[in-house]
């Protein structure tokens, strides 16, 4: 029985009951359903061998929402135990877990996927591509980051979940957290960033080798400019965590000696990689995100975007400096003076590219004709509420006043004051533009409008009062606070806060419900009036994108074919080379799941035996010959026909 | 209607906020480091708040002014690249808020990072603060007497607080007084400081480190310099010797009333031999 005791759940409490059966009960009815309507086949077909860069973002978003509201509900339980004194719901460890994981699951199960998935679905149609650089990696990508997010998901009710953070600092996450919880965090972690920064070379290489003719670096659209700019930080930042969580890794398991308490460790040491990473990474999401809300505000102002040169350049800028700063993370380290003054002013300085692009969109408003659709409206409440989030961290840029802001919720108000509008806002705005371009019909408009304001409203009640509480000395990450601190009643605002911001995200459920439902499918393949070559293709896109590839002689290159009669179709078809779909991708990651799964828990045999077979995978790729599949001309304009009928 | 909605809904969260300052525990310094950070943090504020309020009123200016139920029906919105005298304003003026920031923020950390002004002729009195899981230790090597999870302190004459830990980090903060420092393993800090009034101030381990630590906190009492002569000559009276089999027996986790002790464990578990940071530069410089 010993060997069977390591999987219990040290801390075992109702909510871990509960969701164990909730687990067994979906599984059970996944599994059931798909042999019941017979649709084994159809999965694996279409979905799990799909190299195909539109399912495999499909994919992604499907992930990042089912991570949205486990993420969410983790919020939730956290406000709902802070919200009065003393409360007796969560106790601490359990608590320590929650707010451990509400962090990862949303930074990197959440946020990350959903940015890949605008990335998968968008690039290759916006620069006029038929799909990424290398295909099949994509699906690795994907299939790792999966098995990863699977493999943390599971701590909870398999062995417990890490507790020290989502920052994990040493030697908290080492000597003093005795489960298997932050091996969970070490593991997970590594899969899931292994398949990012695929996605970051595999980005790279798209968008710089696959642009459709006549489309120069200065002529791409600026969501494509931000996500190059974003994967090239994946590059340089994903390694550091590679790297960071190979050595956490080893002290944990293996008895080295980078940041333990003990025979010259030095857990400082942890603190300084993870922000070499982590303060990158932050940009990492908010670089696509700017570039979502560029595409938005200018197709709804229905003019170019103002200082387009300003833009791409101050977000080269901000990707140069963002890793110039990560020692904002922790002022009150104790490196003196003169070390602080430095990091202070290149955290400032960050400012003025942000503010920059702020007015870049601010002007592109000007002279506009702007129609206020639910993307639109995200936008318009990004605008000032990102500002409050933004001039915050310039708040928290002054290291000396740092000292009395670090470890407080006003810290915990800023980084949501930045990541829900700036980050989570684009995400929603996007999903209601990109809708229809993956399935034919748009989200209800006027639910999405009611969606947003009462996110906003939400949110501010959530987070305006930590700002208060923090600079009254509450202290984040605290699972309880005593009457006589009179944090009470602000903390029960907050509360009430993500009770209405959770009602938000149920209604976007209801939202897609709704609109599956009863939504017109007649709309054509461009139902906003947009400017970009994404546009350009039917939808539903067909398999290979575009017919004939496109040319391309401004950075809206669609508009110009709409309204200065630019020709973006020219010469005849010809037989298209796509990818062949492999289950390999899927099958390697497994061979990854159970690889995490036995290191978590030391079981080194098939631990080993996931190892060799992870290595007999990719010798197995390696003298693979597989040279695609073409689509003939006929096929070709069977399809088109057909698209253009329909 | 919508619009009017939100601003209102910002200005109320501001005015709040900036209502809500006068009791607030960081705004309310009683010593000068404390007291420079509050104006730090009151003059980013005021700047920062301003910016907001600009922002909000272009963005406002140019959804009622460009709306496209207000424009007429075949306007075509002009193609506009850029102008170079507005992106300069653009660029302009958040470098010069910037500039100005960088220069109080600079300045502020050399101060805070010293003795603090006004006590610069005195001589400080050192405590050394180690952080065990959940509680505090304080040793007064001058006094030659040790203290846990509470701390007497003389008004008028410079603190400096060295600090380290035997557990997780931990930041030992006392918001009224100074900001707070990472109390770590392997090296010493220092957290300089000075009450300017007497009174009593909540202290507290800000860092997460663990199950205890929502209860990781300590009482401040600042006194006057004779009170706390007397206070330390009770103490020698009245308080049991501090051991080391006792001290380690301290340091197992727990909770902890608040104790005294006669003497300090600094003889027979030192803290740890890298000094600050600083020094450590000092001497990479010198070899």
């Amino acid at each position: 029985m010993d060997f069977f005791d390591r999987f219990a759940v040290p801390n075992p409490s109702f909510a871990i009951y509960a969701s164990m059966v909730a687990i067994g009960l979906t599984m059970i009815a996944t599994l059931v359903g798909l042999t019941y309507f017979k649709k084994w086949g159809y999965l694996w077909r279409e979905w799990i061998t799909t190299v195909d860069h539109k399912r495999i973002g499909i994919m992604y978003l499907i992930s990042a929402l089912v991570m949205l509201f486990r993420g969410g509900v983790d919020a939730i339980m956290m406000r709902a135990q802070l919200a009065v004194p003393e409360n007796t719901l969560l106790n601490s460890q359990h608590y320590n877990e929650i707010f451990t994981t509400h962090g990862v699951v949303m930074i990197l199960f959440m946020a990350m996927p959903f940015i890949m998935f605008f990335m998968n679905l968008v690039i290759p149609l916006q620069i006029g591509a038929r799909d990424v650089a290398f295909p099949r990696l994509n699906a690795l990508s994907f299939w790792l980051f999966f098995m990863g997010a699977m493999l943390f998901n599971i701590s909870f009710v398999v062995g417990g979940s890490p507790d020290a953070g989502w920052t994990s600092y040493f030697p908290l996450a080492n000597e003093f957290s005795e489960s298997v919880g932050t091996n969970y965090y070490m593991i997970a972690i590594q899969i899931a960033g292994i398949g990012t920064l695929m996605t970051g070379i595999n980005f790279i290489t798209t968008i710089m080798k696959m642009r459709a003719p006549g489309m120069t670096l200065m002529k791409m659209p600026m969501f494509t400019w931000s996500s190059l700019i974003a994967n090239v930080i994946i590059v340089f930042a994903f390694p550091v965590l590679t790297v960071l969580l190979a050595m956490g890794t080893m002290d944990r398991l293996f008895g080295t000696h980078f940041f333990t308490l003990d025979n010259g460790g030095m857990a400082m040491l942890w603190a300084n990689i993870f922000w070499v990473w982590g303060h990158p990474e932050v940009y990492i999401l908010i670089l696509p995100a700017f570039g979502l809300y560029s595409e938005i505000i200018s197709t709804f102002s229905g003019r170019n975007l103002y200082g387009y040169k300003s833009m791409v350049w101050s977000m080269v800028l901000i990707s140069l400096l963002s890793f110039l700063v990560w020692a904002h993370h922790f002022f009150t380290m104790g490196q003196g003076a003169f070390t602080n003054s430095i990091f202070s002013v290149s955290t400032m300085i960050i400012a003025v590219p942000t503010g920059v692009k702020i007015f870049n969109w601010l002007l592109t408003l000007r002279k506009g004709k702007i129609r206020m659709t639910t993307p639109m409206l995200y936008s318009m409440l990004f605008i000032p509420l990102f500002t409050l989030g933004g001039v915050t961290g310039v708040m928290l840029a002054m290291s000396a006043a740092d000292y009395q802001y670090h470890n407080t919720m006003f810290l915990v108000a800023h980084f949501h004051n930045v990541i829900i509008p700036g980050v989570v806002y684009a995400m929603l705005a996007g999903l209601t533009y990109y809708w229809p371009k993956m399935f034919g019909f748009m989200l209800n408009e006027r639910i999405g409008k009611w969606t947003a304001w009462i996110l906003s409203v939400g949110f501010l009640l959530a987070f305006i009062p930590m700002y208060i509480t923090g600079l009254d000395g509450q202290v984040r990450r605290s699972f309880t606070y005593s009457e006589a601190t009179g944090f009470g009643p602000l903390n029960m605002v907050s509360f009430i806060g993500a009770a209405i911001m959770g009602i938000g995200f149920v209604l976007i459920v209801y939202n897609i419900y709704y609109s599956i439902r009863y939504a017109p499918r007649n709309i054509g393949s461009d139902p906003w009036d947009a400017r970009t070559l994404e546009w350009a293709t039917h939808t539903p896109v067909p398999e290979y994108n575009f017919a004939i590839v496109p040319e391309v002689k401004s950075s809206e290159a669609f508009w110009d074919a709409k309204k200065h009669g630019h020709e973006l179709f020219k010469g005849d078809l010809k037989k298209i080379h796509m990818p062949n779909n492999s289950g390999m991708p899927f099958l390697m990651s497994c061979v990854f799941f159970v690889w995490g799964f036995s290191f978590i828990f030391s079981l080194w045999i098939p631990a080993i035996i996931a190892t060799i077979g992870i290595f007999i995978f990719m010798t197995l790729r390696s003298f693979e010959k597989d040279h695609g599949r073409y689509i003939s001309v006929k096929e070709i304009e069977e399809i088109e026909s057909e698209m253009r009928g329909a | 209607m919508k619009l009017k909605w939100t601003l209102f809904t910002i200005m109320v969260s501001i005015a709040a906020l900036l209502s809500g300052c006068e009791p607030l525990m960081v705004l309310d310094p009683k010593g000068p480091q404390a007291e420079r950070l509050a104006s730090d943090i009151l003059l980013s504020m005021g700047i920062m708040v301003f910016i907001v309020l600009v922002v909000l009123g272009l963005l406002i200016y140019m959804l009622v002014k460009y709306r496209a139920s207000k424009m007429p029906v075949d306007y075509e919105p002009p193609h506009i690249h850029g102008n170079a005298w507005v992106e300069a304003i653009c660029v302009g003026v958040p470098i010069i808020i910037v500039t100005y920031l960088s220069f109080v923020s600079v300045e502020s950390n050399y101060i805070v990072e010293a003795q603090p002004k006004g006590y610069e002729d005195k001589e400080p009195l050192v405590v050394y603060a180690s952080s065990s899981n959940w509680k505090w230790h304080f040793s007064y090597p001058e006094e030659n007497i040790e203290t846990v999870n509470y701390l007497y302190l003389p008004t008028d004459r410079p603190l400096e607080f060295k600090l380290y830990s035997y557990g997780p980090i931990t930041s030992f903060w006392i918001p009224q007084l100074a900001g707070q420092k990472y109390a770590m393993n392997a090296h010493v800090t220092t957290l300089y400081a000075a009450a300017d009034e007497q009174g009593e101030y909540m202290g507290r381990n800000s860092n997460f480190s663990g199950e205890g630590f929502a209860k990781n906190t300590f009482n401040v009492t600042a006194m006057s310099q004779d009170d706390f002569d007397d206070w330390v000559e009770e103490v020698k009276e009245t308080a049991e010797p501090l051991t080391e089999s006792k001290f380690r027996k301290l340091l197992e986790p727990g909770y902890l009333g608040q104790l005294t002790y006669t003497g300090t464990h600094l003889g027979f578990s030192p803290p740890p031999s890298m000094e600050d940071m600083e020094d450590m530069e000092d001497m990479d410089m010198n070899n």
